[in-house]
């Protein structure tokens, strides 16, 4: 609440353009994008004083709990001192964004999930991988509402709505599309309605809400999400857990040269040696960051081509 | 009824004042709440419509992308979901109780309350208000909402039709309960309610009073007349209010009416005394005549048998005996019967002069102190005699009346056609109710005098054709002869 009024009289000057008190409600978000931009403007000062030095993009989506400005900033801040370079944090709404950006060669990093890596590999490199209680795994949930008592898998949300995080997510999309492809059941015949909400937390507040009576979400994200706001969690259920599955990984794209992947990669795992690193991993409920290999992914890899062969010929 | 019937004004008129300010002031009141309501309602509408124009279009995009997700949260946008916190007046044209995306098959394509109203669910089948919702044919070109209330309905439905192209996508539902109106509408009745208290706090009082103000001249008025009866009131007691309205217009009346009959009651007492006064005097009359003719027999026998009859001393004394007695009577009888067929000069001044000279006497003898006023000049047609007989009546009855140490006023003066005598004294005064008998014969009996001279002098008034009146207050007891004066003497005095 009171962070809204902070943003409100922050917007407040913004107000002298000219639009109705009304519309100032509905011009909100740009005003925040703006208001983030204006943020942003020192370090693109520090650039334009400095121009031989190129900021480091990274690229987040939502497989962590992106949407706390503050704390990216100050992540993005300690970053900029450990790699003694600027920073910048690119963020968009949907996973498919990112990596088309990383194949534009638009970012040099991004902490992606393991699905698009398995998929995009041989332009990406395996960078670091987070440590999610003291391993790189972490699983898919099945959540339901907290009301919801009857179902017990997947299998009994027949005709029920859906909601998905992003197609491009392993747990909140191809692990239930797996199971179900796998007992041969086309999934769009499955449930009388899906839908996206692109974000982790988001499935988890449809459910919550009773907009859909089923979700698919990231352990980790339940689980960090059920220490900072236990009461959303507690209106949903978790069904089923996955098996464990390679942890979302930062991955560097082509833009980045080996010795940007190297420094990247050893600032990462320096985190929880640092009092401040060891904060922000606190904040991330993250132990830490692991080198990581392919091989973590390799079930993933196997689902999604498990998949792709099912949607392409189903039965 | 028959109670506030005969309730009194003082009581009636402030009573219908009050109602009347209270009818006006709840009047008022009324007509303000209701209006003010009625804006609420309006505003809510205007400030809806406003939102769900934004929303409809905001949300064209989601429905067409089928982004079920992106549509919930543009709903949820507004504000959040009506809470407690909402219920509170202030907070009423924020938030919607529902708001749902009908789909073209006006099942529910989304809402924000998906517990209440999940995805796909026949609103009408949840809430059997939303029949009427879903009947409702919208007018795509409009910009603004379509208002469904009917009167059963305990809500207010906005639908406004999300639109792309001409073709429309859905229809955004909000729907306000009517019951939220009702805690602004306590509060604002409370309000009307103190605000009315205090105007009344004022008024009540005033109009109390100025009732009151009307009223009272009536309720004196009213309390006049009920105190008129067989005595009547003194109109100086009553207190009526001196004033040019109708009210004062009857005090005055009545006042008037009081006068009159006061005046009528007196003329019919001395009528009545005069009468009995004058039915003495006839019977008096009377008895003295049919006395006098044996008393003169009488007396005429015994002085025939002294002067012829034998010398027996015990019948000389019993005769002189009888002969004394016979005198007295006929003396009796000779003031009873008051002649005023004597022949007498006119009346001058030096008559009423004597009138001093023979009562000096008197005056000296009982130490009584005499003011003298005598106006007459002229001769005056009036018989000497009868004049100095009245005059020295009165004037013997003050020094006897004012007592030792006393003062006497003697004034005779005249006018244009009366003469005037007035005597008074200071020594006691006479009693109220002694008043109506004081000219009757023995009325007033007198230690010495034979109580026969206030009678005689009456006589002589009445035969004179005049008037005597007696005011009698302690220290002042004062006799007021009045006399017509005859145009010509020998006429008048002779009935």
């Amino acid at each position: 609440m009171t962070l809204k009024r902070i943003i409100d009289l922050l917007c407040r000057p913004l107000s002298l353009w000219p639009c109705a008190a009304a519309r100032a409600r509905a011009t909100r978000p740009y005003a925040i994008c703006l208001l983030l931009s204006l943020w942003l403007y020192p370090a693109a000062l520090i650039a334009a004083e400095q121009p031989d030095v190129r900021p480091i993009r990274i690229g987040l989506t939502a497989v962590f709990l992106d949407d706390q400005v503050a704390f990216t900033n100050w992540w993005r801040d300690y970053l900029e001192r450990r790699l003694g370079r600027p920073v910048k944090f690119v963020q968009r709404s949907s996973y498919r964004e990112i990596i088309d950006m990383l194949r534009q060669e638009k970012l040099e990093f991004a902490w992606l999930c393991g699905y698009p890596y398995v998929q995009h590999r041989t332009r990406m490199r395996l960078t670091a991988v987070p440590l999610f209680r003291g391993k790189p795994l972490y699983q898919s949930y099945l959540i339901v509402p907290a009301a919801d008592t009857q179902t017990r898998s997947l299998f009994d949300l027949r005709g029920k709505i859906f909601a998905y995080s992003d197609p491009d997510s392993n747990s909140g999309y191809l692990y239930p599309q797996y199971l179900l492809l796998q007992q041969g059941v086309q999934p769009a015949d499955f449930f009388v309605k899906s839908f996206f909400t692109w974000s982790h937390r988001k499935v988890v507040e449809a459910v919550a809400v009773g907009l859909a009576q089923g979700g698919a979400v990231d352990s980790y994200v339940w689980e960090t999400l059920a220490r900072t706001y236990p009461d959303l969690t507690a209106k949903t259920r978790v069904v089923n857990k996955s098996p464990e599955f390679g942890h979302p990984p930062f991955i560097a794209g082509t833009a980045a040269t080996e010795q940007e992947v190297a420094i990247m990669r050893q600032t990462l795992l320096a985190m929880a040696a640092d009092v401040e690193g060891a904060r922000l991993l606190l904040r991330l409920n993250l132990d830490g960051f692991v080198r990581g290999d392919d091989s973590l992914f390799a079930p993933i890899s196997r689902m999604a081509q498990l998949v792709e062969k099912k949607r392409n010929a189903p039965d | 009824m028959r109670l506030i019937k005969d309730l009194s004004l003082r009581y009636k008129i402030p009573l219908r004042v009050m109602v009347l300010v209270i009818g006006t002031a709840l009047a008022v009141t009324a007509s303000l709440v209701f209006h003010e309501m009625d804006e609420l309602r309006r505003n809510l509408i205007a400030n809806a419509d406003n939102m769900g124009g934004i929303l409809a279009k905001t949300l064209v995009a989601p429905m067409m992308h089928d982004d079920v997700w992106r549509a919930y949260e543009i709903l949820s946008t507004p504000s959040p979901a009506l809470g407690q916190s909402d219920l509170l007046p202030g907070k009423l044209e924020r938030g919607a109780e529902v708001m749902l995306i009908l789909d073209r098959k006006q099942q529910v394509y989304v809402s924000r309350q998906p517990a209440d109203y999940p995805m796909f669910s026949d609103p009408a089948q949840i809430n059997p208000e939303y029949l009427a919702v879903q009947r409702t044919q919208l007018n795509l070109n409009s910009s603004h909402a379509t208002v469904v209330e009917s009167p059963d309905s305990k809500h207010l439905f906005l639908l406004t039709p999300i639109v792309s192209d001409g073709e429309l996508l859905g229809t955004l539902v909000m729907s306000y309960s009517k019951a939220l109106f009702l805690p602004r509408f306590y509060n604002l009745a409370q309000r009307a309610a103190l605000v009315t208290l205090m105007v009344l706090a004022v008024l009540l009082p005033i109009s109390w009073y100025w009732g009151q103000r009307t009223a009272v001249p009536l309720v004196k008025l009213a309390d006049a007349m009920g105190k008129t009866g067989a005595r009547l009131p003194d109109p100086q007691e009553l207190a009526l209010e001196e004033s040019g309205d109708e009210i004062g217009r009857l005090g005055s009346a009545f006042k008037r009416m009081l006068a009159e009959l006061e005046e009528k009651a007196n003329l019919e007492q001395q009528m009545v005394l005069a009468d009995r006064l004058a039915a003495i005097g006839r019977l008096a009359a009377g008895v003295a005549h049919e006395i006098n003719n044996p008393l003169g027999g009488m007396l005429n026998a015994i002085n025939t048998y002294q002067r012829h009859g034998d010398n027996d001393p015990m019948v000389k004394v019993t005769l002189s005996l009888l002969e004394r007695g016979l005198l007295q009577i006929k003396d009796t009888v000779a003031a009873l019967l008051v002649e005023v067929k004597v022949q007498s000069h006119p009346l001058e001044r030096q008559d009423i002069e004597d009138v001093r000279t023979l009562v000096q006497p008197n005056l000296t003898d009982n130490g009584v102190a005499l003011v003298w006023e005598n106006d007459v000049l002229g001769p005056l047609p009036l018989p000497s005699t009868l004049i100095r007989q009245i005059m020295i009546n009165l004037l013997l009855n003050a020094v006897h009346a004012s007592g030792k140490g006393g003062q006497v006023c003697c004034h005779a003066y005249r006018s244009s056609s009366n003469f005037f005598i007035e005597v008074k004294n200071n020594g006691n005064y006479i009693p109220q109710e002694k008043l109506p008998y004081l000219f009757e014969p023995f009325a007033y009996m007198s230690t010495n005098g034979h109580g026969l001279g206030l009678w005689v002098t009456y006589q002589v008034v009445q035969q004179l054709g005049g008037e005597i009146s007696v005011a009698s207050e302690p220290d002042n007891t004062c006799f007021t002869v009045q006399l017509p004066l005859p145009e010509t003497y020998g006429h008048s005095h002779t009935t």
